[in-house]
């Protein structure tokens, strides 16, 4: 039982209340499917709402869902990789759960920036790309095909000719300041899911602890 | 035979200040006056005098910081000095060296003293005083007696008749515990070494313990203490000669394969391993090109492959850091032949300290790998890893380090920051900020005044010209807070005082604006 443990304690990502060997099962038969099909952890509040499958594309429109999608994958242990995002929030980022040791930053790639996607792409979990003005379709289809045979999620921030699923902030609120008094505390915002010919799907969400809910009440963050 | 160079610590803060070293000049350890050279003497400054009086004696005195370290690192090149004359030295403390003396190989004893004296003055260390005995402290005692640049040879057996004479003040140097001592035997009417050795050993030890019992043995001249001599440090570096030699940077990091090969077996060899190494590039003998580069982890041989590559590339390109992302791939040529190439270790340590995982880091070894080669296309410097620091405005809250390289200079995250702006951090920071406008409600400049008041509720604002590109067109405040006044750096002739607001526009998107007494601008955004 010890040696279990042991196991549980070196493989992040193991639930202690299962039986280990279970788990490790489940592991290898997510190995041995095709890569493309492999799940990527995700935070639990966007999980219900959109789940993340190796291999894929998502288009979203705001950095705070960026990084709410890259952070699941980082807390779980995998490495992250930001291309192009030259104003990037470190202190966002991590307190989103997002490891700065397992990330890599790209800022400005330039006119290399598909080579560079395509070379992080290879060896992160999860590329987070902020693509310059205008990317045509046959640009988009290399990155898509060099996706599939790798087990990586590929996050756009801004205008993509193909996305498995497209997410929006469609309203967004902030309580905490009013007319010169309070401070910004907490960012509930109406997220709009696209993907294919699917009616969209909505949900409401909450920064800076991310979690689907629908009422909450605000507590006061001291100091 | 014991080496000494008086008022070490003042030499080696000189010489790494600059200055010279006729100027009166002291180092201060917590405002008193730890050691202070020869013309400070004469203007009347003593040890344990307060930094106020020392200055009233001397008002052009040189200040120096202590710093053992500085003074350590000043006196290893002293003590290669004497190795290379005789094996077996020991660094007793900073300016203090003892070696068994070099007897009949040069001649006589005070031979021996005289090579040693003018090979540590061809080196430029002109106070040295050198005392040959049988004991050490005898030795040490002979080399306080002799003038600058001389040398007290004490004879075989002599060293109770030549302690003898000397006052017991020459037991001061031992310490608190000696100056005790000193000021004991003083009151107990004994004035010299010789009084203290007539007694009798039983007696002495009864008084004053075993303390009391060594320094009667050293004043007899019995104490047969030796030294333990320090092993010289093995030659790690490695270095590879061209012949002839290259000019392309392609070449040459092929051939530095084998000896960057080398140089990390041969610190496995004593297990361990670098984490800093200076890379030396050599051009008709004069270094064209040094840096010190640092690994997060440990320098394996293909990651100091790839920084003599970086650091000849990035020393050949003409346009240097600021050129161009293609021009910088193109520059395949260095600025003059490199005939020969030097990996010197900066930073060892253990390799046990850095064992791989039992279960290993194979995943993490892929990624740095596939890093590496987004920095072969892009630059060494354009791939970074986010860091954490303290500081008041976001962008100060964060640091981009180079991939590769360690983070240097961190400002501690764990003090307060007081006038940091609260609540969630924004996920957008801008690197330039761009400016923006905010007015009230007739149309004039928010304005904050030096005391900090608003002259006016922000109504609408607008921003220039948004890091991408994109600038955000008028559009109302629907609410606001702050301000959150900082003056940072006016000792300095920081920014002047400026004023964080968080500002929350029609579309629900948050932003963080700072007035500065030049005007507004973005600094980040929650977007």
């Amino acid at each position: 039982m010890s040696s279990a443990r042991s196991v549980a304690a070196r493989a992040p990502g193991l639930d202690p209340g299962r039986s280990v060997v279970e788990q490790l099962r489940e592991r290898v038969a997510a190995m041995e499917r095709r890569p493309a099909l492999q799940p990527v952890p995700t935070l639990p509040g966007i999980a219900g709402l959109v789940p993340m499958h190796a291999g894929s594309t998502y288009a979203v429109d705001s950095a705070s869902l960026a990084l709410a999608l890259a952070a699941g994958a980082s807390q779980a242990g995998e490495w992250v990789g930001f291309a192009g995002c030259t104003d990037f929030g470190a202190e966002a980022a991590a307190e989103l759960g997002i490891e700065l040791s397992r990330t890599v930053l790209v800022p400005d790639p330039g006119e290399h920036w598909l080579e560079v996607t395509a070379a992080l792409v290879d060896v992160l979990r999860v590329v987070v790309l902020r693509p310059p003005a205008s990317v045509d379709e046959r640009t988009a289809g290399i990155l898509d095909s060099r996706l599939r045979t790798r087990s990586a999620v590929l996050v756009v921030h801004g205008a993509w000719p193909r996305a498995d699923a497209r997410l929006s902030v469609e309203e967004s609120r902030w309580s905490g300041p009013a007319s010169g008094t309070g401070q910004l505390l907490q960012r509930r915002a109406r997220v709009v899911v696209r993907r294919g010919a699917r009616p969209p799907a909505r949900a409401d969400l909450t920064w800076p602890e991310v979690c689907a809910t629908e009422v909450r009440e605000v507590r006061r963050a001291s100091g | 035979m014991v080496v000494w160079c008086p008022d070490w610590s003042v030499v080696a803060a000189l010489e790494e200040a600059g200055r010279s070293s006729r100027s009166p000049a002291a180092v201060l350890a917590a405002n008193v006056v730890e050691v202070c050279n020869g013309p400070a003497r004469t203007e009347g400054v003593r040890r344990g005098q307060r930094r106020r009086d020392a200055q009233a004696r001397c008002p052009e005195l040189l200040l120096l910081p202590a710093n053992p370290d500085r003074d350590a690192r000043a006196f290893e090149p002293v003590l290669a000095t004497v190795e290379d004359l005789r094996p077996g030295v020991a660094a007793l403390r900073p300016g203090l060296l003892a070696v068994r003396a070099p007897g009949s190989w040069y001649g006589t004893e005070a031979d021996a003293a005289a090579t040693v004296s003018q090979a540590l003055v061809e080196g430029e260390v002109w106070d040295v005083r050198i005392g040959i005995a049988d004991d050490l402290f005898t030795a040490e005692q002979a080399a306080r007696t002799a003038e600058v640049q001389q040398w007290v040879v004490v004879p075989e057996g002599g060293s109770a008749v030549f302690l003898r004479g000397l006052p017991v003040h020459a037991l001061a140097d031992d310490g608190p515990r000696g100056r005790e001592l000193v000021g004991l035997l003083q009151r107990l009417g004994l004035r010299t070494l010789g009084d203290l050795a007539d007694l009798p050993a039983e007696a002495v030890e009864q008084r004053l313990g075993a303390h009391g019992a060594a320094v009667h043995r050293r004043a007899r001249g019995a104490d047969r203490d030796l030294f333990a001599a320090r092993t010289p440090p093995p030659e790690l570096d490695a270095d590879v000669s061209f012949e002839p030699a290259l000019d392309s940077v392609e070449a040459i990091t092929f051939s530095v394969r084998t000896t960057a090969e080398r140089f990390v077996t041969q610190l496995a060899h004593h297990q361990l391993v670098a984490t800093g190494v200076r890379v030396e590039a050599e051009s008709e003998g004069v270094v064209c090109s040094s840096r010190t580069w640092l690994h997060p982890r440990h320098f394996g041989a293909r990651d100091l492959v790839d920084r003599v590559h970086w650091q000849l590339q990035s020393a050949g390109s003409t346009s240097g850091a600021g050129g161009s992302l293609r021009g910088r791939k193109d520059t395949g040529r260095v600025r003059a032949p490199i005939d020969r190439v030097r990996f010197v270790p900066e930073v060892v340590e253990p390799a046990a300290a850095h064992g791989e995982a039992l279960w290993g880091s194979a995943s993490d070894d892929l990624v740095e790998r596939g890093v590496a080669r987004v920095q072969g296309m892009v630059g060494f410097d354009a791939v970074q890893r986010p860091v954490l620091q303290g500081g008041r405005s976001p962008a100060a809250r964060q640091a981009l380090v180079p991939w590769g390289e360690r983070a240097v200079d961190l400002r501690p995250v764990d003090r307060p920051w007081p006038g940091r702006v609260p609540g969630p951090a924004p996920v957008r920071v801008f690197a330039v900020p761009p400016v923006a406008e905010v007015v009230d409600d007739a149309g004039r400049e928010v304005r904050v005044t030096e005391r900090g008041v608003v002259t006016g509720e922000p109504r609408r604002f607008r921003v220039g010209d948004a890091g991408d590109g994109q600038g955000l067109p008028w559009q109302p405040v629907t609410a606001w807070a702050g301000p959150w006044p900082v003056d940072e750096g006016w000792w300095s002739g920081g920014t002047g005082p400026t004023a964080r607001f968080q500002v929350v526009g029609a579309d629900g998107r948050a932003w963080l604006l700072v007035r500065a007494p030049g005007g507004w601008t973005l600094e980040a955004g929650y977007d």
